[in-house]
């Protein structure tokens, strides 16, 4: 931990005239780190803090009203938590959208990101512009439009089903199916900015690299494994840590289009987590849901770091 | 690169031109008027406006600011407001919202000038509205929920009317399917709605709390009768075990007579009168109980002042403007809402509508729910499991019995709140 901030002190301070003492060193340094440091503590350190602190009490409407009306209950939240069934209904709801929606996204993202680094297309930037475009719509807008898509009736991909002779799909309004039609809005919104990532990355792989490849008789998929996927590795392991995290976090597409339905098939981790706080006011048992989730994601992270290590994508 | 290239002084005009119009939307206001913050939700918010140029006539000195929220966010808006500390200074809430602002204290008591706004009201209503004995919100409009019957049909069925007795509804409810077909229903009960096994529930001689709203009453002889009236209706192929999501278009599977019993409040009036045919014949009738006409909880909204507001004074004015008969009978005009005061019903656009002569008989014999903040979450668990015996998993003793642990868990922190005298 001591040697970062050194080095960056030491790279600061290349042209030095005189070689400034360690001590001096290690002040600049905390000068530096400090205004990071300073946002992580308020932004971050505190108000985790806070939330284990309140997940500890049964801070409710009546204390809403008298603070003195909060009492210190250990884990009793915890415990209720655990004995909630709607609760592992949401565990497993929003475990299955990160199970779909992370290989999904990544997925439709390195491939268009693939496609549009390739020579032959053109039209590039509008290509872009167009991938990227409902990234940055805004998402009650774009899940409205959803909405009408998605309908029985009258929407475009029922439209498109039944052109083919198959029985038109009530998607957001039968528990099997609401998942995957949240999924593909969601993948649909979101893939546009993993895509400009990686075109990012891509496009500082060598070009001599493929040539090499190529002389050496490897095909469009031998180079695209052998020689695309190492070069975007640690890319790729970044991609996946934000879009697991992302994923986990689900709330505004299942708020906006289902309201958790039909019977709770769309209430995810944080969409209980809102009505406990929100709409019933229970902000000690949120708390601890809160909480519980942010465990769940370091968990998921630490493994993928774990396995990114393992496979070589990071020093 | 860029192509156009933006022009000075056309950008700094612009800005110019925004932060100015920016001030004059938040600048202090110094007309040396009163401005009264009135939040109001839905078909509410989109009329009052109309009724309000009047008020602000008689009262030169006030202006009224009307803010609309959706329903369906509003409940968590006034509770966020007041942790917030930055409520208005009055609103409509919900009745059953009522006891959760006072709970909190956010209401300001009715002052002693303001009590005869109490008079000439439903006493069911009125009892909604009062906490420890003493009124906190005024009534605004009233509803209650009563069933909607396909009057055809039944008289296909052989009946004029519905028999007042849950005995004798069930009866014309097998009539009734006889006539409409084997693949119908006769009666809609949303399996995720809990107002109708409420309904049910309120009709019966037991209270649903005991022990000063404490803990769960729902074991009770006549809660287990509502409940196995309510499982029979599934059980014997009257009721579709249905969700309100799964049925697109009431409007529609009410026309082709999926089910000839709807129970609603009257805004269904008029979405009735403006989507089914013409020759779809329909009626209201009061809720049959389990020995005669029976009860259904009051619903609707009142008008509340918040302890916050600087204008107390003010505020109450427009609080006695909006109750007004006479003001009441215009804004039903408007929206259709039914009038608090009684004596509003007397104007002929009320008196003279058959479809809603049945909402006063039902509304003078509604009962109020229980005042416990946890309400709304105690109904929602309760059908819950109701739903579940519906399917199978509980018979009505063993559901009733759920339902009270539920009940009393949720009642865990109140029943601590009366042990140490912090709340009544």
């Amino acid at each position: 931990m001591t040697d970062v901030p050194a080095t960056a002190a030491t790279v600061a301070a290349k042209p030095a005239r005189r070689a400034p003492t360690t001590r001096q060193r290690e002040r600049a340094a905390w000068g530096f780190v400090a205004p990071a440091l300073i946002a992580i503590a308020v932004f971050f350190a505190i108000p985790v803090f806070a939330a284990l602190l309140l997940s500890l009490t049964d801070f409710d409407i009546y204390a809403l009203a008298d603070i003195n009306n909060v009492r210190f209950v250990g884990l009793q939240n915890y415990e209720r938590l655990f004995g909630n069934p709607l609760f592992w209904t949401a565990m497993k709801n929003t475990g299955l959208f990160a199970l779909f929606g992370v290989p999904l996204s990544i997925a439709a993202s390195l491939g268009a990101a693939v496609i549009l680094n390739a020579r032959m297309i053109r039209w590039r930037p509008m290509w872009r512009v167009m991938f990227f475009a409902p990234y940055v719509t805004t998402l009650v807008a774009t899940a409205v439009l959803w909405n009408y898509l998605l309908h029985t009736r009258y929407g475009i991909i029922n439209w498109a089903i039944s052109g083919i002779g198959l029985p038109p799909v009530d998607w957001l309004g039968d528990p099997s199916t609401s998942i995957p039609a949240i999924l593909m809005f969601v993948v649909w919104k979101i893939f546009g900015y993993n895509m400009l990532i990686f075109l990012a990355v891509l496009q500082t792989v060598p070009d001599d690299l493929y040539e090499a490849a190529r002389i050496d008789g490897a095909g469009p998929w031998k180079s695209f494994t052998n020689v695309t996927l190492p070069a975007i590795g640690p890319t790729l392991l970044l991609v996946s840590i934000i879009s697991v995290a992302g994923f986990f976090q689900l709330f505004a597409e299942p708020y906006v289009m289902t309201q958790g339905g039909p019977a709770q098939s769309t209430v995810t981790v944080l969409y209980f987590m809102y009505e406990e706080g929100f709409k019933w006011w229970n902000l000690g048992s949120a708390s601890a849901v809160a909480f519980v989730l942010f465990l769940c994601i370091l968990a998921v992270t630490l493994v993928q770091l774990a396995v990114a290590k393992r496979m070589g994508a990071y020093e | 690169m860029s192509l156009i290239r933006p022009d000075r002084r056309k950008t700094l005009g612009l800005l110019a031109g925004a932060a100015a119009g920016g001030l004059a939307g938040c600048g202090p206001r110094n007309d040396g008027r009163t401005h009264l913050r009135f939040w109001a939700m839905g078909n509410e918010a989109t009329n009052v406006p109309q009724i309000l140029p009047e008020f602000e006539r008689l009262n030169p000195d006030i202006k009224v600011d009307v803010q609309a929220l959706p329903w369906t966010a509003a409940h968590q808006k006034l509770l966020t407001a007041y942790a917030g500390d930055s409520l208005p200074d009055l609103s409509q809430v919900g009745n059953t919202w009522v006891s959760e602002m006072a709970a909190i204290g956010a209401i300001s008591a009715m002052p002693a000038f303001a009590s005869d706004l109490l008079t000439d009201q439903f006493p069911a209503v009125l009892e909604t509205n009062e906490i420890g004995g003493r009124a906190v919100a005024t009534p605004w409009y009233v509803d209650t929920r009563l069933i909607f019957y396909r009057s055809d049909l039944l008289q296909q069925a052989g009946y004029d009317a519905i028999p007042q007795t849950w005995a004798g509804w069930k009866q014309a409810m097998h009539a009734v399917k006889r006539v409409a077909g084997q693949d119908k229903y006769a009666v809609l009960l949303p399996v995720n709605e809990f107002e109708q096994l409420l309904t049910f529930g309120l009709q019966g001689a037991d209270p649903l709390l005991r022990d000063q709203d404490t803990r769960g009453n729902f074991s009770s002889p006549s809660f287990v009768a509502a409940l196995a009236f309510y499982k029979s209706l599934f059980d014997e192929g009257l009721a579709p075990v249905a969700s309100s999501t799964q049925i697109s278009n009431v409007w529609t599977e009410f026309e082709r007579g999926w089910f000839s019993f709807y129970f609603s409040g009257p805004w269904t009036v008029g979405d009735f009168r403006n989507r089914l045919k013409p020759e779809t014949q329909w009626m209201t009738s009061g809720v049959p109980g389990p020995t005669g006409p029976g009860a259904s909880a009051p619903g609707g909204s009142s008008l509340v002042v918040y302890r916050s507001s600087p204008h107390q004074e003010a505020a109450w004015k427009l609080v006695r403007y909006l109750a007004d008969p006479a003001v009441q009978a215009r804004f039903n005009g408007i929206t259709g809402n039914l009038p608090a005061r009684e004596s509003a019903w007397a104007t002929p656009a009320v008196a003279n509508d058959p479809a809603i002569a049945a909402f006063k008989g039902q509304l003078s014999r509604a009962k109020a729910v229980p005042k416990v903040p946890e309400w709304e979450r105690i109904v929602t668990e309760m059908q819950i499991v109701a739903e579940r015996m519906v399917r199978g998993e509980y018979t009505p003793e063993t559901a009733a019995r759920e339902i009270d642990v539920r009940a009393d868990r949720l009642l865990e922190k109140r029943r601590w709140m009366i042990e140490q005298g912090r709340a009544s």
